[in-house]
């Protein structure tokens, strides 16, 4: 039995913002095909009543007084910026114009 | 090969101290190494020739002033490329982070000037650190010194070639499910992963959050020692780092371990594919510590064999949400379209990241979304406590763990490459120390067919020191991590 379909491999792609190329999504149902299938072995383990461990050595959260301290200058914070204008970042027109208006 | 390369710490200091030699000729010869075997290793992504060589004569200029710093300064070192260092670049080895410069510092980078190394540069890796080979590097795989047709691991592998070929004594790897102490082992290095929350990730560029944790490589367990002390320590800009002061594992290398008891695993016996000459070399390395006075006794962990695949579960979760991020719009890499935001994102990232992080990234992707959440991450994390459990247990009846650090040696480049899993399940000996937060040390113990053979030495949390004054303990009495690659 399949685990994973090659439409469920392009919709969890789309969930995860990666456009797949023509042979891509072949390829990437096989190699998760195999995947799940080794996993599948924890189906096996007795978790009743078992506590998930997300962070091995459980900490508070930190508090610390609000004071004010030195951030990432503006100018820094957008010098890796593929398309910045000032200290912007741009992205593609979201709204258009008629919603805009 | 006209320039020898660099010895371990104690054989750089004496000359230093005497006056026989500078920083700035120890970096010389780190650059004049690095450049005759660089076409042949690929150990490096960049390197900082002249801020090393300022930072040297400055540390020169302390050494006549008489005000150094401790035992590193002066002593050139390599970094992974996925621990950014201020105004240099930081590419994780990835397409999508190929022009970046990083515009802050890593807390462990951070530190490494109040001790006075040098960093030379920024060292190969798997992309994104995912991966055990360097093979899934967007510039392409490192080689092993030992036998340049076979892998360094991973993803590590530039920082542990570095060490392996005499161009810096001492490294910063990170290590997520293996990535310090696998590379450490097929090169014949030390490699040490201190426990979770030792050193802070500020910096480390995330790749699964909760397994994350930066480390030394060197030629030695004391220069590993050296090198964690300086770089360990509360950090407040990482809200898992522990609230200790940094550490002085140095000062705890007694050379002895009579009174410790060694655990050796029963799964180690019965695991299948561990190759014979990686069993004879661990065992012929275990006797040595018995010897040195060490009592062995048999321990189970019984939920390790579930260890790959929780891992694998765990891991690509979190690396699913932390890649997130690179979107094209912050910093990175970004596609040319006219079209939508989504197509943006879309196009970014598929340009952007390589087969083996879409890979991870559809698998994390999948195991979050609903419906599958509680079949597969959530049991994965449940999984992890028993294995947390089963650690707990065997640690009541011993101080360490000693085990293989790999099932088998060096294997060739592209070897592996087509089947991902078959390279998952080469984790085997190490990712279980991940999810449990331990800290782990391997250190060379032999060669079979004249690769190196690496023996793992594993402690309870916090235990960073035991494992290193096993690991240097080992060393006093053997020759093992003396041995150098055939260059």
């Amino acid at each position: 039995m399949s685990r994973i379909s090659r439409e469920e491999v392009e919709r969890v792609a789309h969930l995860a913002r990666l456009r797949l190329g023509g042979d891509e999504a072949e390829a990437m149902t096989q190699a998760l095909e195999a995947i799940l299938a080794y996993v599948a072995q924890l189906d096996a383990v007795d978790t009743e009543g078992v506590p998930a461990t997300a962070h091995v050595i459980p900490l508070a959260t930190p508090l610390r007084e609000d004071e004010p301290e030195d951030v990432l200058a503006p100018d820094l914070a957008v010098a890796n910026a593929p398309a910045p204008r000032g200290t912007a970042f741009t992205v593609p027109r979201v709204l258009d114009d008629e919603a805009e208006g | 090969m006209s320039e020898p390369g660099l010895g371990d710490l104690a054989e750089l200091r004496a000359p230093l101290a005497a006056g026989s030699t500078t920083a700035t000729a120890l970096v010389e010869r780190s650059f004049a190494r690095l450049e005759a075997l660089e076409p042949t290793l690929r150990a490096f992504l960049f390197t900082r020739r002249e801020a090393a060589l300022g930072e040297a004569a400055e540390a020169d200029r302390r050494r006549s002033r008489g005000a150094l710093r401790g035992p590193l300064d002066g002593i050139p070192i390599a970094i992974k490329d996925n621990i950014v260092q201020a105004a240099e670049p930081a590419s994780g080895a990835s397409r999508i982070l190929e022009a970046y410069v990083s515009p802050f510092e890593a807390t462990a980078v951070a530190r490494l000037p109040a001790a006075g190394a040098v960093v030379v540069g920024r060292t190969n890796l798997d992309e994104f650190a995912m991966g055990s080979s360097t093979e899934h590097s967007c510039q392409g795989p490192s080689k092993n010194p030992w036998d340049t047709t076979r892998s360094p691991g991973g993803s590590s592998g530039g920082s542990a070639v570095a060490v392996s070929a005499g161009v810096v004594p001492l490294s910063l790897g990170s290590d997520t499910g293996g990535s310090i102490r696998q590379p450490a082992a097929l090169c014949g290095v030390v490699g040490m992963k201190p426990t979770y929350g030792r050193v802070s990730r500020y910096g480390l560029v995330a790749f699964a959050s909760s397994l994350d944790q930066i480390g030394p490589l060197g030629r030695s367990a004391a220069d590993c020692a050296a090198l964690l002390d300086a770089i360990s320590g509360h950090d407040p800009h990482d809200s898992t780092s522990l609230p200790e002061p940094p550490l002085a594992t140095r000062d705890a290398l007694s050379g002895d371990v009579s009174g410790l008891t060694l655990g050796w695993l029963r799964e180690v016996d019965d695991a299948a594919g561990v190759a014979p000459g990686v069993r004879r070399c661990v065992r012929e390395a275990v006797g040595e510590l018995e010897r040195a006075g060490a009592k062995l006794r048999e321990v189970s962990l019984p939920h390790t064999r579930h260890a790959i695949a929780a891992y694998y579960l765990i891991a690509t979760a979190e690396a699913s949400s932390n890649l997130a991020r690179y979107d094209g719009v912050r910093y990175g890499h970004r596609a040319a379209t006219q079209g939508s935001l989504t197509e943006l994102y879309e196009r970014t990232r598929a340009e952007g990241f390589g087969a083996e992080v879409k890979r991870r990234i559809l698998l994390g992707t999948y195991v979050l979304s609903a419906g599958y959440y509680d079949a597969y991450y959530r049991k994965a994390q449940q999984v992890r406590t028993l294995l947390r459990r089963d650690f707990e247990a065997a640690f009541a009846g011993c101080d360490a763990i000693v085990l293989p650090t790999t099932p088998e040696t060096a294997f060739r480049l592209g070897e592996k490459s087509d089947d991902p899993l078959a390279l998952y399940l080469a984790d085997v000996f190490t990712v279980s120390a991940n999810l449990a937060g331990l800290p782990g040390v391997s250190t060379p113990c032999g060669t079979d067919a004249g690769l190196p053979v690496g023996l793992q030495i594993l402690g309870p949390p916090l235990a960073d020191a035991t494992v290193l004054r096993i690991a240097d303990a080992y060393q006093r009495r053997t020759p093992h991590h003396l041995a150098r690659p055939p260059l």
